[in-house]
């Protein structure tokens, strides 16, 4: 943000620290991982790795989420399907990587086809055995439904509570049409059992770093994306549209279309994450469509901060090893609990997030000169 | 729910094990009206010789004997009790006691004949006594078991029963029964070769006036070699059948549809109050739901020990219980959380969506995860024909408790005091502290009724859905949908979305399937919030604009 | 086609002056209707504003005088009446709020909307005549003769020192003059501004008085609708008051406050 002086500085100094965890991390992990010996207390085990790299991919979709609702204002309960989306289109490339090497050996057919006893591969399943067709659709995929929800959307100027109720409308349908095995992605299972990406074995110890290597390169890159995106002009007008929308419509400006780009950019990031997130679980299935997951990820954005960018990455970061650290012990039971408080004591508590507390405290501090390019303050987009 | 399924199937063992009973004690009878009775011992010669042509003749005879006898000896012979003597070439009946009687007194056999042997049954045979059997059922005492022959044989459309109808037509006295026989006679005559056209054409008359799917049946066997005036006579006959049967088809689907509107309905209308009027987006809503299932399965568990007697009366004692019960809960999220977030309706929707999980995990805890049964009291169960539509009573009271929850709520908010209250919040805050309403008062009890309604809710969900910690979890997305469609702060809103969406689900499904209707209904509606993003009824004031 | 020709036909004889006034006109307001659930915000109201002028409208609560803003711009949509722009060449009923401020009509709110959480500077940025594209806008560089263009506007509107504190942060007044800076920096041909002294001190008052017969003298038409009649007074114009929704007196203000309606409007008789 302008302060004292025009800065016309991308990152900001928290911005820098940001990138140089991510991309350290890219360096470090794998290093521990491959340099040191298993018993080493150094060690980090593959499987860690790949939880990390899951952890970076929901710290993608939570950027993702923060653009549109930080920036905004605009609170969507579905986005959890443009990821699961991105994550499909993966899978069907992955799907197709199996070849004859199914439990049916068919060829072409993946086998949950073989056993519906279809004899041919639907339409929308051609292609994706070619992986820049594959990549290109974890693009499409979200980026289209965003436009065309978001246009109509949009255009009808549907805000607010309103708004986060048909994208909730949205990702339920989708639910409930992906769960069904006429739909062609495998019904209930999912797609599931894959063998390798690229000719890479999927669970080679290898594969496994590259993809959280390049899980850390997106999230970086989406990071600069977001900044660049919400320090450009075209930022300044979606800060403007979250905080006072009928003004830009009255100073000329088509609030719908700055909303309609900020929608499917946040969406084409969301499906990134969704293919990356794919080949490091194994598995994707419906139920990354269900509404609880996509108010999930509203938390994560709000405990990190809103509109702070690095608090939503922070904040995916943060409570998915708490699930994990919970989920797994004898606390497993009281995981829910926990989250549930998360989330009252986050709204009463700590409206701005850790990272938009942290700011505001620097910022009383250092009120004279205010550091950095720190971000506008983040204000309820009500 | 298990429960009902089980009751319902022990009902049906019971009824068939009735049916048996009575069956059994009908099968003496003849023995008591000997005195007239005509004579069969043409056909009885017939059995006696097991000659399988002989048999059947002596079936074909026996049906039209009208001999009250005949019955008797039909069922035996289907059961394989039915012995002669190839010695004496006496018929007997083997009871199911192992007594012997004659067939054609039914007086007790003292001393059975030496050799005696049971008539043999081919699958032909089989075919031989089902028809006769029918035939005979068509002058049984029963005036029930007559109707039902004669709605056999109109199925059947079987020629060889055209004399025993006759027959059955000239002694019948029970008007309905009459009615049935006709149309049965009708049915045959339709697709029996060589009738005359006028005959014909009556009888397609008075199958037609039958509007169901066997009449139509019945019409569509109008043979190919039939006059062209029959034929049309039919043809029109089809149309009409098939004009009515699509109009009840539509009636039973709006009773569906009803049905379901009834459902979420209930589900959306405690919503209406705490999202629609007050601005909270509840995610919560949809346990306060669960809650008040769950209350109606302790208050029946707690009955089911202390006073199983008064199991029939569970639900009304958990209408209060539930209400009082979920109203407290939301009252306490009220002054503990939603209070400190009042004009940030996006907050509201995720700290109630943390009370909600913390609430599902509460249940799941002292419950466990899996579905609890809910009894159905007994006047919940069954169903009864209107027409051509099939109402259940569960449906129906659900429908009738929605409209008298719905009524009671427009009343409070109407009529009493603190709906006047809670109204005057809504429309004016400022204004209505400074006349000396208690505002954060108002602003509990508001919470509080509309957690109280959805616990209600609960109670009679509770019928129909799975009792399990992610009951809530399956209406909320409905149930905001209904109060978004109908128009957010307007109770008749709530109604009118909530029956139009129950309705067009159902009418779409037909079409599309349950889940494809579903997921066009989403569409529907996410593309009509488009057109009217304030709902069917909007209303001026304060606006849920986050 | 001309617009004129959309003119209702009973109104022959008036129809050779409205023509007139049509192609003369900057804004042109005819038999202009609006109604609410049943109540007349505006009834069959007609004035015009001449290229250059500027122009009071004063008026009681519930005049209109909102409701006739919100149809100049597009927010409402007249049941029945024109509004032309342009000497008659544009027909502002058949568009919407962005393509009206883009054609030239600015317009600030009775309540002072600024973006709270923008700096001073980025305020005017964002009101700055030109580039409105999305796409465009991502890539957009600040010019020197936006710069400059933008440092005139602080030396109009006196927020120069203001220039990095957030929008959120200012007086009311300071809001108010940011506002009216955000309307000189899209550079309208017509300012529509509503009640720009509200709860303003009497020395910002006159300040604002002089600021917009300085922006006037520049070229720009305005309409002020205002209450404060000193304020009126100070800017010196043709005065017009509306009662229920239509024109109830018209001419200087001297003139309007001298004649019995408008008295009896306000005092109630």
């Amino acid at each position: 943000m302008s302060t004292l002086t025009p800065q016309p500085v991308l990152l900001g100094r928290s911005g820098l620290v940001f990138l140089g965890v991510v991309l350290g991390a890219a360096v470090l992990v794998p290093l521990l991982n491959l340099a040191t010996s298993p018993d080493s207390a150094l060690h980090v085990p593959t499987y860690v790795v790949s939880l990390l790299g899951k952890y970076l991919t929901y710290a993608l979709l939570a950027l993702s989420v923060d653009l549109i609702w930080g920036y905004v204002g605009i609170l969507s309960l579905g986005h959890g399907a443009f990821f699961a989306l991105g994550g499909y289109a993966m899978g069907m490339y992955l799907m197709r990587q199996i070849g004859p090497r199914g439990v049916y050996g068919d060829p072409v057919l993946p086998d949950f086809m073989v056993f519906l006893n279809w004899k041919e591969l639907p339409w929308f399943w051609h292609g994706f055995d070619l992986f820049p067709f594959a990549a290109l659709m974890v693009l499409l995929a979200p980026g289209i439904l965003a436009l065309v929800f978001g246009w109509f959307a949009f255009r009808s100027r549907v805000t607010g509570v309103y708004l986060s109720i048909i994208t909730q409308a949205m990702t339920f349908a989708l639910l409930l049409a992906f769960f069904r095995n006429d739909m062609g992605f495998g019904g209930n299972n999912g797609l599931t059992d894959f063998k390798d990406i690229l000719g890479f074995n999927i669970q080679a110890d290898g594969t496994r770093l590259v993809l959280f290597v390049l899980s850390a390169l997106a999230l970086a890159l989406g990071y600069v994306l977001c900044r660049f995106l919400v320090r450009s002009h075209f930022g300044k007008v979606l800060i403007a549209i979250r905080d006072a929308e009928t003004r830009v419509r009255f100073t000329g400006y088509r609030a719908e279309n700055y909303k309609l780009v900020a929608f499917v950019v946040s969406a084409m990031l969301a499906g990134i994450a969704g293919a990356l997130y794919v080949p490091q679980v194994g598995i994707i299935n419906p139920g990354e469509f269900s509404p609880a997951n996509s108010i999930e990820i509203i938390v994560w954005v709000a405990v990190g901060g809103r509109g702070t960018l690095i608090g939503a990455a922070l904040g995916a970061v943060l409570v998915n090893y708490a699930k994990t650290y919970f989920t797994s012990g004898l606390l497993a039971p009281y995981w829910l609990f926990m989250l549930g408080g998360l989330f009252v004591a986050v709204t009463l508590f700590l409206p701005k997030g850790i990272v938009g507390t942290f700011y505001e405290w620097r910022d009383r501090r250092a009120s004279a000169t205010p550091a950095d390019g720190g971000l506008p303050e983040p204000k309820p987009a009500e | 729910m298990i429960s009902r399924g089980l009751l319902r199937r022990l009902g049906g063992v019971l009824f068939l094990a009735l049916g048996l009973l009575t069956a059994a004690a009908t099968l003496p009878r003849p023995a008591l009206a000997q005195g007239a009775a005509p004579d069969i011992s043409a056909p009885l010669a017939q059995l006696a010789t097991d000659k399988y042509d002989d048999t059947e003749a002596a079936l074909g005879a026996l049906s039209v004997s009208g001999s009250p006898a005949a019955a008797g000896i039909v069922a035996a012979l289907a059961d394989g009790r039915l012995m002669y003597s190839p010695a004496t070439k006496q018929v007997l009946i083997k009871t199911p006691e192992g007594g012997l009687t004659d067939a054609a007194t039914g007086q007790p056999v003292a001393e059975a004949p030496p050799g005696l042997k049971a008539v043999r049954v081919n699958n032909r045979i089989r075919r031989a006594i089902e028809a006769a059997s029918g035939t005979l059922a068509l002058v049984d005492a029963d005036p029930a078991k007559r109707l039902a022959a004669a709605s056999a044989v109109m199925r059947s459309r079987d020629e060889a029963a055209l004399p025993a109808l006759d027959a059955a037509l000239a002694k019948e006295s029970d008007a309905r029964v009459k009615s049935a026989l006709t149309l049965a006679r009708a049915s045959i005559l339709i697709g029996k070769a060589g009738v005359p056209d006028a005959e014909r054409i009556a009888a397609i008359a008075t199958v037609g006036g039958e509007g169901n799917q066997d009449a139509l049946a019945v019409l569509r066997s109008v043979p190919a070699d039939a006059s062209p005036a029959v034929k049309q006579a039919a043809q029109g006959a089809i149309a009409g059948i098939e004009r009515s049967l699509a109009i009840w088809a539509v009636g039973q689907n709006v009773w569906y549809g009803v049905s379901l509107g009834s459902v979420l309905l209930l589900a959306a209308i405690g919503l209406a109050i705490t999202f629609g009027v007050m601005g909270v987006i509840n995610m919560a809503h949809g346990e306060m739901v669960m809650l008040g299932a769950y209350v109606t399965f302790v208050v029946q568990e707690a009955i089911r020990t202390y006073n199983p007697a008064l199991f029939d009366a569970s639900l009304l004692i958990a209408i209060p219980v539930a209400f009082l019960f979920t109203g407290l809960i939301g009252v306490v999220i009220e002054r503990t959380v939603i209070r400190f977030l009042y004009g940030r309706a996006l907050e509201t929707l995720l700290a109630t969506w943390g009370i909600s999980l913390i609430l599902q995990q509460a249940i799941r805890t002292m419950f466990g995860p899996t579905n609890r049964e809910v009894g159905a009291p007994s006047w919940m169960s069954g169903a009864f024909e209107l027409g051509q539509l099939s109402i259940t009573y569960g449906r129906l009271w659900i429908i009738v408790f929605a409209m008298l929850v719905f009524v009671a709520l427009l009343a409070t908010l109407r009529l009493t005091r603190i709906g006047l209250e809670m109204r005057a919040v809504t429309q004016n805050r400022r204004m209505a502290a400074s006349m000396g309403i208690r505002t954060n008062w108002v602003d509990a009890m508001t919470f509080g009724l509309g957690s109280g309604i959805a616990g209600i809710a609960g109670v009679a969900l509770s019928q129909i859905d799975n009792v399990s910690p992610n009951l809530g979890q399956s209406y909320i997305i409905d149930s905001f949908l209904v109060v978004v469609f109908g128009g957010v702060g307007n109770l008749w809103g709530t109604l009118v979305g909530a029956m139009s969406l129950g309705i067009a689900n159902k009418m779409l499904e037909p079409y599309a399937g349950a889940v494809l209707g579903k997921i066009a209904l989403l569409v529907i509606v996410i593309l009509f919030i488009q057109k009217r993003p304030r709902g069917l009824f909007a209303l001026k004031g304060r606006a849920i604009e986050a | 086609m001309s617009a004129a020709d959309t003119l209702e036909p009973e109104s022959a004889p008036v129809e050779a002056i409205a023509r007139k006034d049509l192609t003369e006109a900057l804004l042109y307001l005819d038999g202009v209707t609006v109604t609410f659930d049943g109540f007349r915000a505006l009834n069959a109201l007609s004035f015009t504003v001449d290229p250059g002028e500027m122009r009071a409208i004063i008026g009681p609560n519930g005049a209109g005088k909102t409701t006739m803003m919100d149809c100049i711009t597009g927010k409402t949509r007249p049941d029945k009446g024109d509004v032309f722009f342009n000497g008659g060449t544009t027909d502002l009923t058949k568009l919407d709020e962005t393509q009206i401020a883009t054609l030239g009509i600015g317009r600030k709110f009775q309540k002072p909307t600024v973006f709270e959480s923008h700096t001073v500077l980025d305020n005017l940025r964002l009101a700055l005549k030109g580039q409105r594209g999305a796409l465009a806008n991502i890539f957009k560089r600040e010019t020197a003769a936006e710069r400059e263009k933008i440092d005139a506007i602080f030396e109009t509107i006196k927020l120069s020192e203001h220039r990095h504190r957030m929008g959120g942060d200012l007086s009311h007044g300071q809001k108010q003059w940011l506002e009216i800076g955000m309307l000189l920096a899209q550079d309208p041909k017509l300012l529509l501004v509503d009640e720009p002294v509200a709860g303003m001190t009497d020395a910002e008052t006159a300040q604002t008085a002089e600021l917009l017969r300085e922006i006037n003298a520049n070229g720009h038409s305005v309409v002020v609708v205002e209450h404060d009649m000193t304020f009126v007074r100070d800017l010196g114009v043709r005065v017009m008051c509306l009662h229920e929704g239509a024109v109830l007196a018209e001419g200087t203000l001297d003139q309007v406050s001298a004649n019995e309606r408008v008295i009896e409007v306000y005092l109630g008789r």
